[in-house]
């Protein structure tokens, strides 16, 4: 069973529902002993840096994903938000997360090289795979991939990058460390590319 | 870089595509969500559903379209149409559309965007304006003027200034659909789009008027777009998607791949 982590956000039943599609059997859930019990989690949703990580310590589940998820060994996906919340600490709303991977989450400059940038970056963006990794397996290098995002993770430690894209920057797409990967790009709305990464992810460790 | 997002429009009354489409001969034309499925396997970016069912008692028809339609398809879509409140939205939006879009009732009421902004995110809200060219005047600066109700109602508003003030209130993309052009064939309008869109720091999307290939490499590059919506180009087979996609692939326009992937065993 996947525990889909509901910190009262948007967009979790589009998680559920491509999951459901590729015959893995999920529950979207706030209780944290089914977190506990979960064969995997994910953390998926679209929101702001600061009320998720409100919501999440309000429902108790901030220390549930930091201490009986990451560091149990468990297979954890984070997306979007919940690559952002892993980090340190978010410039939006100064927001203090998880912790779970060294580093901080940055917005996007309004101006690079004197044009003014898009700000939030909302579309398909090209994916370098940076390092090999088993959840990238079978999609080609350079994908396309659905952002929709203000802010990006600058990980303290390169070794935990695995993907990269430029959005008037460079900036890390997709990292890794042991059980836990997390996408800034949406993987439930990326077309075949985004359900294959999921499917990865529901295998790896199996 | 991020790639220009092409957008097919559906119409649909009482759950049914309008719109004749004539070029497929093994899929229900008129059944919303199989003309979801047919543009999604043919790279669509995202889809665009207006509803237009006229009768306030029907409009729960467009729900179930929405929930098939998100269990078949992994691209975002949004559904426009007849959105008056904050409700109205969120039963979209919990159906599975990844956005909605206003347009009137936003005119009517700006507070909607603001509130729907603060209940589901900028990301959710696309502001959709029907504009008009009006001569150029003090009151209309951009010489186009905002109508409602499929361009019955002038709204004395100006286009750039409501596109202005939509992105101030929480809009999170604009839709600046053209009622000169729609339906002619003739191109987008392209000088309002690149107005609006060198005005404001959120994604514009062109709309009306797509009749050639041509036409959407110019809204790209004249026009400044982040997206174009396609209609009737793609709907009578004479442009397939992936014949667009190559044309301006082939013209220097970051543009979405077609993938094709093994799918793991099961």
């Amino acid at each position: 069973m996947i525990a889909i982590v509901d910190y009262r956000a948007g967009n979790l039943t589009s998680v559920a529902r491509a999951l459901e599609h590729l015959g893995h059997r999920c529950e979207i859930t706030d209780q944290a002993e089914r977190i506990r019990a979960a064969d995997r989690v994910i953390l998926p949703g679209v929101g702001a840096a600061g009320a998720t990580m409100e919501n999440l310590n309000a429902l108790g589940l901030a220390s549930v994903l930091r201490e009986d998820v990451a560091r149990r060994g468990k297979p954890f996906l984070g997306i979007c938000i919940g690559i952002q919340v892993l980090l340190d600490h978010s410039e939006e709303d100064n927001a203090n997360c998880l912790g779970v991977i060294a580093g901080k989450v940055k917005r996007y400059p309004a101006v690079v090289d004197g044009r003014p940038l898009k700000v939030p970056q909302i579309g398909w963006n090209r994916v370098r795979q940076s390092r090999r990794h088993p959840v990238f397996a079978g999609v080609p290098d350079n994908t396309h991939f659905y952002f929709v995002n203000s802010y990006y993770p600058v990980p303290a430690e390169a070794a935990t990058v695995i993907a990269t894209s430029d959005y008037g920057i460079p900036f890390v797409a997709a990292i890794a460390r042991e059980n836990v990967v997390a996408t800034q790009f949406h993987l439930e709305k990326s077309g075949e590319a985004g359900l294959k990464l999921l499917d990865n992810f529901c295998r790896l460790g199996a | 870089m991020l790639a220009k997002r092409i957008i097919p429009c559906l119409d649909v009354r009482d759950g049914m595509v309008t719109k004749g489409i004539k070029f497929l001969e093994n899929i229900d034309v008129g059944d919303p969500v199989a003309m979801a499925h047919y543009y999604y396997e043919q790279g669509a970016d995202e889809i665009v559903f207006y509803d237009i069912t006229a009768s306030n008692e029907r409009r729960g028809i467009m729900l179930d379209v929405v929930r098939a339609v998100a269990r078949e398809i992994f691209i975002p879509f949004s559904v426009g149409g007849g959105l008056r409140t904050v409700d109205d939205m969120r039963a979209v939006l919990l159906a599975g559309a990844e956005k909605v879009s206003i347009d009137s009732g936003a005119v009517r009421n700006p507070r909607l965007i603001a509130e729907g902004a603060r209940a589901f995110g900028s990301q959710c809200i696309v502001l959709s304006m029907q504009v008009r060219r009006c001569a150029q005047s003090e009151a209309f600066p951009s010489g186009c003027e905002v109508v409602i109700d499929g361009g019955r109602t002038p709204t004395g508003r100006d286009a750039l200034l409501w596109a202005k003030e939509g992105e101030g209130l929480g809009a999170g993309e604009l839709c600046i659909n053209s009622i000169d052009r729609d339906g002619t064939k003739l191109g987008y309008d392209l000088e309002v789009t690149r107005l609006i869109s060198e005005s404001v720091s959120i994604p514009v999307i062109a709309s009306g008027g797509a009749g050639e290939p041509q036409h959407l490499l110019e809204a790209f590059t004249a026009g400044a777009a982040d997206a174009a919506i396609v209609a009737s180009i793609v709907h009578y087979g004479e442009h397939p998607l992936l014949d667009l996609k190559r044309y301006l692939k082939d013209h220097g326009v970051e543009i979405r791949d077609a993938v094709t992937l093994e799918r793991n065993g099961r």
